[in-house]
């Protein structure tokens, strides 16, 4: 497929390159990036081009690859009014996302309790398949959590107030409609309140490298202040509750979106108008779900102040355990955005894409407004993640959006014909990385060598000004599902 | 005999899966196994549940699709995985299944677990005739 340098790291398909594509696409990565991105990225970046409704172009972050529907890294913008919602554009794990709490231990504090304090997190935080978290609900109860979020968390004693103002949104998306959620989303997630799962998700204890800390202004404004500082790290989303609602509305979206005269390239880019009743359920019942990954974070957040409370013998407000910052990659959130020198009303869709709003934006919280939203963008297990942080220049480029990890370059059945996951977890411990897993052979395959490099996918939004450079993090401890 | 194997150059971060049945019958039995293959070992199941489950849809393909999911929701609502199943499978419309499954509780302690399937996709998604029966691919999101 032909790709047209726009400038620096932006390249376009135009509209001729697939017949019925409404707007370009565009894909941000360097000249390296681009050239190993699969196929499955194009194909599916000009397929989303071609949905009604849709402004400007179909973007893809530089750590996409191959995902279904959308390409993992995609985003896209739908006129509220006469575009559409895809769950394809947003993922069976509505509200995936990531959250980075700071504390005031430094690695040399921490390394003689590592182990201890990794096995009481993986007893704490429960991973894998099949897990159950330990708050129990009743079905009113949950429908509770749908609505508010973070804050039922922090109305019931698990959290701290301030944690809702460093959360995406206040840690609640407006708009949740637990009417429109099915019997079965409720039963299949009512008990996993506080679970991590597996894939791609973990717990991790971080440290800021020697030579760590690129932008020290902003560090110092995100609470991180010296190299050495130890961080935790969260990636998890709405687990089974959010996956069924991913599959109720896909298998609906299948069969109405034809009396609504769309057709999709893609069966699992199934929509409907976002103003229709079908597309005004799924975007209830898709906040409700967002919410729950909210609550989910808040909960595993409380399970680890508790489990570093006793670790280290301390109040958690004296080891410094305060939330960063938490943000969504697999949402569409109601947004205002400039297109054409108008203020346009959009669904923004983003999957495995991250807000990246800049100073002074709207829903950045007071504390970061001068300097603009934290970034979190997670690496593999081996090689750590990246603190960055929101830009003007990506609400005028890309609606306010930058990368959400390394993005994965190899198959999971490909990863574990290289390494054994034993193997691993012995070699990651010679290297001083504690791992603890609910699978072995899930550790395999998020080996480091299945993702792309870290360096490179930071350096491109940087160098994109999607986001900028503050803080890299690397693991020294590592809760997998 | 049905039989699957899992397929590279589809998915980069999701499991795809071959499967090919001898009938119908086969291939969604089959189906089953080798979603309870992503999830854990199967071999470490145990086996002391029996369940039934009867679906009726439009047409074979989402049969197949509620099929799986309605396994996958086992796994989360009652945190049960299944090591022998049989099906019966009317072709239709409407298209029917009527399926007997054995397995047990997910044990932190002897259950061997692997990925998490969270949903079944459309990518790529296809159940079709073949020289042998009856051929399926689907991806499961991980």
């Amino acid at each position: 497929m032909k790709t047209i340098p726009v400038s620096e790291c932006v390249w376009e398909i135009p509209t001729s390159e697939k017949p019925g594509m409404r707007v370009p696409a565009r894909i941000y990565a360097s000249e390296a990036l681009l050239s190993r991105m699969d196929e499955g990225v194009f194909e599916q970046v000009t397929n989303v081009a071609c949905l009604p409704g849709i402004v400007r172009a179909a973007l893809c972050m530089p750590d996409g690859h191959w995902g279904y529907g959308f390409p993992i890294g995609g985003v896209a913008a739908f006129r509220a009014d006469t575009g559409v919602i895809s769950p394809g554009g947003i993922g069976f794990d509505i509200n995936c996302g990531m959250r980075i709490l700071k504390t005031n231990l430094s690695e040399a504090e921490v390394r003689p309790r590592l182990t201890e304090l990794v096995d009481a997190l993986f007893e704490s935080v429960p991973s894998g398949v099949g897990s159950r978290g330990f708050v129990r609900l009743s079905t009113d109860g949950l429908r509770e959590v749908l609505r508010e979020g973070a804050g039922w968390c922090v109305r019931h004693g698990y959290g701290w107030p301030e944690d809702l103002e460093a959360t995406e949104g206040g840690g609640c998306m407006p708009g949740a409609d637990p009417e429109q959620v099915s019997d079965r989303a409720i039963t299949r997630g009512r008990d996993q309140l506080g679970t991590l799962g597996s894939g791609n998700h973990y717990l991790e204890i971080q440290v800021v490298p020697p030579g760590g800390i690129h932008d020290p202004q902003v560090a110092k404004a995100f609470g991180i202040e010296q190299p050495g500082q130890v961080l935790v790290m969260l990636h998890c989303g709405s687990r089974g509750f959010g996956h069924q609602i991913g599959t109720d509305y896909l298998r609906k979206f299948d069969q109405v979106m034809r009396s609504y005269g769309i057709t999709a390239r893609d069966r699992e880019l199934a929509c409907a108008p976002f103003r229709s009743p079908e597309g005004q359920a799924y975007f209830g019942a898709m906040t409700a779900a967002a919410n729950a990954a909210f609550a989910n974070r808040q909960v595993i957040t409380h399970r680890v102040r508790e489990v570093c409370g006793r670790v280290f013998g301390k109040d958690p407000r004296d080891l410094g355990l305060e939330v960063i910052y938490d943000v969504c990659h697999n949402t569409a959130k109601l947004e205002h955005h400039t297109v054409e020198g108008e203020s346009v009303h959009l669904v923004v869709h983003r999957k495995g894409a991250t807000r990246s709003f800049g100073p002074n934006a709207p829903d950045v919280p007071a504390r970061y407004r001068e300097v603009g939203q934290p970034v979190i963008i997670g690496g593999s297990m081996e090689t750590g993640s990246a603190l960055m942080v929101g830009t003007a220049h990506a609400m005028k480029e890309t609606f306010g959006s930058t990368a959400h990890g390394a993005g994965r370059t190899m198959s999971r059945a490909q990863a574990k014909r290289r390494v054994w996951g034993e193997t691993l977890i012995e070699q990651m411990a010679v290297r001083g990385i504690v791992v603890r897993a609910a699978s072995k052979s899930g550790v395999a395959e998020e080996a480091g060598f299945a993702y792309k490099n870290l360096d490179e996918v930071v350096d491109a939004v940087h160098r994109l000004d999607i986001s900028r450079r503050v803080v890299s993090l690397t693991p020294i401890g590592s809760i997998k599902g | 005999m049905g039989r699957h194997e899992f397929v590279e150059g589809i998915a980069v971060a999701d499991c795809a899966v071959e499967i090919v049945g001898d009938d119908l019958d086969d291939l969604f039995a089959t189906a089953a196994m080798a979603l309870a293959d992503i999830m854990v070992d199967p071999s470490s199941i145990r086996q002391v549940t029996e369940r039934r489950v009867e679906l009726t849809t439009s047409s074979l393909d989402l049969l197949l699709f509620d099929w799986l999911s309605e396994l996958i929701y086992l796994k989360d609502a009652e945190q049960l995985v299944f090591a022998r199943v049989s099906a019966h499978v009317i072709p239709g419309p409407p298209c029917r299944l009527a399926a007997r499954l054995v397995g047990g509780p997910i044990d932190r302690a002897t259950t061997v677990l692997r990925a998490d399937a969270k949903a079944v996709t459309f990518h790529r998604f296809a159940l079709e005739p073949c020289d042998h029966g009856w051929r399926a691919r689907v991806v499961i999101d991980i």
